[in-house]
């Protein structure tokens, strides 16, 4: 994202010179060198331990997992839990699915951040920086996933969503989730392990799970992945958001920009001379009409 | 020509008496106008203070799911379109130098100003974390990859621009003639930045929705936002002019120089024939993106008949009307043909924006009365200071009135 950041600075700003190297630079983008998390839906016993250890590991709403009968109601992360557990009906029983942030390889929250408050951090978590927040939301709208969450009761309102545990990452520990997980539901690691891992299990096991990985093509490619033995649409994944990056989708248009910046000023003032028809030529003649003009109305 | 007779202002110790004297009210204070803003205004001030200690939440209808609403989607998105009429014209009047609009230039270039003013005052609003606003322009944090961090900058260098083309008239105002001489000479340069910001960020917010691909409804989203929402910016100024510039005649009449009574109707059929072609266009556009994505299957339901209306009723229908009107030279049907292409306009940037924004929903978002009212604050107050402007300075004559 660092690459493509720049890749745009230098062309929205002034089209410098620099950037066929980072174009090449760009090129050169190995998603090898990220991290990510497999989820073997066909694993989860809908314990809900993530969601205990990941309220605690970040301070915030821990739910009562025993008693509050949550598998029961459809939830989507919120403002209060960066992770839930939902529970949906197949032909092959009772699925239990984990959610959070996907951690797109290229965010659409992070593209559409106006100051990089939302920012993909090296090795492919993607993290929410208040200081730099202005609160537009606008990583709302974009994301495929409807994920980061606003705190609209506070006056000074946080966007919540989960880190992939950024800074446990950077002490060499596993995201809290995958560590409380008690059935191996979740594993961390390098994401071409994970999919390497993922490929073995569908081989293994042809019958048991459908043979896609959520994840390994969608938006490009997300760090979290998932297995699953029943089609995705079933256990609430959205299976039409395409294989296309979502920062593509504005690419053309942010490619334009330097072109209409430089070439419209062009057109434009070439214009202005070309339409001198019938008029004085002379520098001083064309002011002093102008202002002749100007003082008819 | 200048009125000479006042003299010039000279010191600052000048300037703030003049000021003060300046910013006094003038003329009735129990005009209907008054009335119905004033209320309105007080309210939204005493709802925007609960909503900065209170969050957005309390008093809008946003939640996760539409966390773009009356806000954004009115006030800035289609606010902005609204105010297209200053980049149009003044590139008819100082690019392609057509002076028959140069008399309505000044109103319009202070309708962009303001309207930018407080349509971006509008974003500040919305904005979960204000005081964090100037980050976009300061520090380390560029977002460069982000349309709206683009919007962002268009937004405030445009003001700029805007700013320096109607500063000859400020200075008129304070009768510093070699400041206006000197301000008047960046004018094309200013025009020219002007009309370049103003193609980037018009088309820009529609780039906005461009990632939102899997919210939108497929009749209103396209990978051509951005050029449906340029051109059809285009006409939205047209049309804007014809309708406030109806009203400034009605309205500030007694400011308005005779002669120009006659030559506002003259604009008129020049806009209105403005207006109809880049309106054909526009729906050239749109049809062929519809044939070209096989969409005849989506218009069997509500949303479909909602699409139809939006783009034949008040696209097509005002087009045809403009063009009607024109040929006949009927001012009537011109004027409600403004007034349908802007409807056309704003029910248009809220299909994209909001109301075909996570149609699939079972809840769907209706704005609050709190969202409302301060969104009609918004709409009041600019025309306050509009008001203002155009009852001090010579904008809609050449004489300054004091």
């Amino acid at each position: 994202m660092d690459r493509r950041g720049f890749l745009k600075t230098s062309l929205v700003v002034g089209g410098s010179a620099l950037t066929s190297n980072k174009a090449r630079a760009q090129e050169q983008h190995d998603p090898g060198e990220f991290v990510g998390v497999l989820v073997d839906t066909t694993r989860c016993i809908g314990c809900r331990a993530c969601e205990v250890a990941c309220s605690e590991e970040h301070d915030m709403f821990v739910p009562d997992v025993v008693n509050d009968g949550a598998l029961e109601e459809n939830r989507k992360t919120s403002d209060k839990q960066w992770t839930v557990v939902n529970k949906f009906k197949t032909e092959k029983g009772d699925i239990f699915v984990k959610r959070q942030c996907m951690h797109c390889y290229q965010a659409a929250c992070a593209t559409a951040c106006p100051t990089e408050a939302m920012k993909q951090m090296k090795g492919g978590p993607v993290i929410w920086r208040g200081n730099k927040c202005i609160g537009c939301r606008f990583c709302m709208v974009s994301c495929p996933f409807d994920i980061p969450k606003f705190e609209y009761g506070e006056w000074n309102p946080k966007l919540q969503k989960c880190t992939m545990c950024f800074e446990r990452l950077e002490e060499g520990q596993k995201p809290a989730c995958v560590e409380a997980c008690p059935t191996d539901t979740l594993m961390f690691g390098s994401r071409l392990k994970n999919l390497e891992v993922a490929r073995h299990r569908i081989y293994s096991h042809p019958d048991k799970y459908v043979h896609h990985i959520y994840g390994e093509h969608e938006v490009g490619g997300t760090g979290y992945i998932y297995l699953s033995a029943v089609p995705f649409e079933q256990i609430g994944f959205r299976t039409d958001l395409g294989k296309r990056p979502y920062p593509e989708y504005t690419k053309e248009f942010l490619y334009a920009v330097p072109m209409i910046l430089f070439g419209v000023p062009a057109f434009l003032l070439g214009l202005n001379t070309l339409t001198d028809n019938n008029k004085p030529t002379t520098e001083d003649e064309f002011h002093s009409d102008v202002e002749g003009v100007d003082d008819e109305y | 020509m200048m009125n000479t007779s006042a003299t010039p202002i000279r010191t600052f110790g000048e300037f703030f008496p003049f000021l003060i004297q300046e910013l006094k009210p003038r003329g009735p204070w129990l005009t209907p106008f008054n009335i119905i803003s004033i209320p309105v205004i007080l309210t939204g001030l005493v709802i925007l203070v609960y909503r900065f200690i209170h969050g957005l939440g309390s008093v809008t209808n946003l939640t996760q799911d539409m966390p773009w609403g009356l806000w954004m989607g009115f006030d800035v998105i289609t606010g902005v379109a609204l105010a297209g009429g200053a980049y149009v014209i003044t590139f008819v009047v100082y690019v392609m130098k057509v002076e028959k609009y140069q008399s309505i230039v000044r109103a319009t270039v202070l309708n962009g100003l303001l309207a930018y003013t407080f349509y971006g005052g509008a974003l500040l609003i919305d904005l979960g974390r204000p005081w964090n606003a100037p980050n976009p322009y300061i520090g380390n944090s560029f977002g460069f990859s982000s349309v709206l961090f683009l919007i962002c900058w268009h937004f405030l260098l445009y003001m700029v621009a805007e700013f320096i083309e109607f500063s000859p008239v400020i200075a008129q105002w304070l009768h510093l003639e070699k400041a206006r001489k000197f301000l008047k000479s960046l004018t094309l340069v200013t025009v020219v930045l002007g009309i370049t910001l103003s193609i980037l960020h018009q088309s820009g917010l529609g780039a906005l929705f461009l990632m939102a691909k899997p919210k939108i409804h497929p009749l209103w989203w396209s990978p051509f936002i951005p050029i449906l929402f340029f051109v059809s910016s285009i006409y939205a100024g047209l049309a804007m002019i014809i309708v406030e510039g109806t009203i400034s005649h009605k309205v500030f009449r007694k400011l308005i120089e005779p002669k120009s009574h006659h030559s506002f109707d003259e604009m008129i059929f020049g806009l209105a024939k403005g207006a109809a072609i880049v309106m054909f266009v526009y729906y050239f556009f749109k049809a062929l993106l519809f044939i070209h994505d096989k969409q005849w299957a989506m218009i069997v339901d509500g949303w479909g008949y909602w699409y139809l209306l939006e783009v034949i009723g008040f696209v097509l229908v005002p087009a045809l009307m403009f063009a009607f009107g024109f040929k006949h030279r009927s001012l009537n049907i011109i004027k409600i043909a403004a007034v349908m292409a802007l409807l056309g306009i704003v029910l248009n940037r809220l299909n994209v924006s909001v109301i075909s924004f996570n149609w699939y929903a079972d809840v769907h978002y209706f704005p609050s009365w709190q969202e409302i009212v301060v969104t009609l604050m918004v709409i009041f107050a600019e025309l306050w200071v509009f008001r203002w402007f155009v009852t001090r300075m010579p904008v809609l004559s050449s004489e300054p009135r004091h």
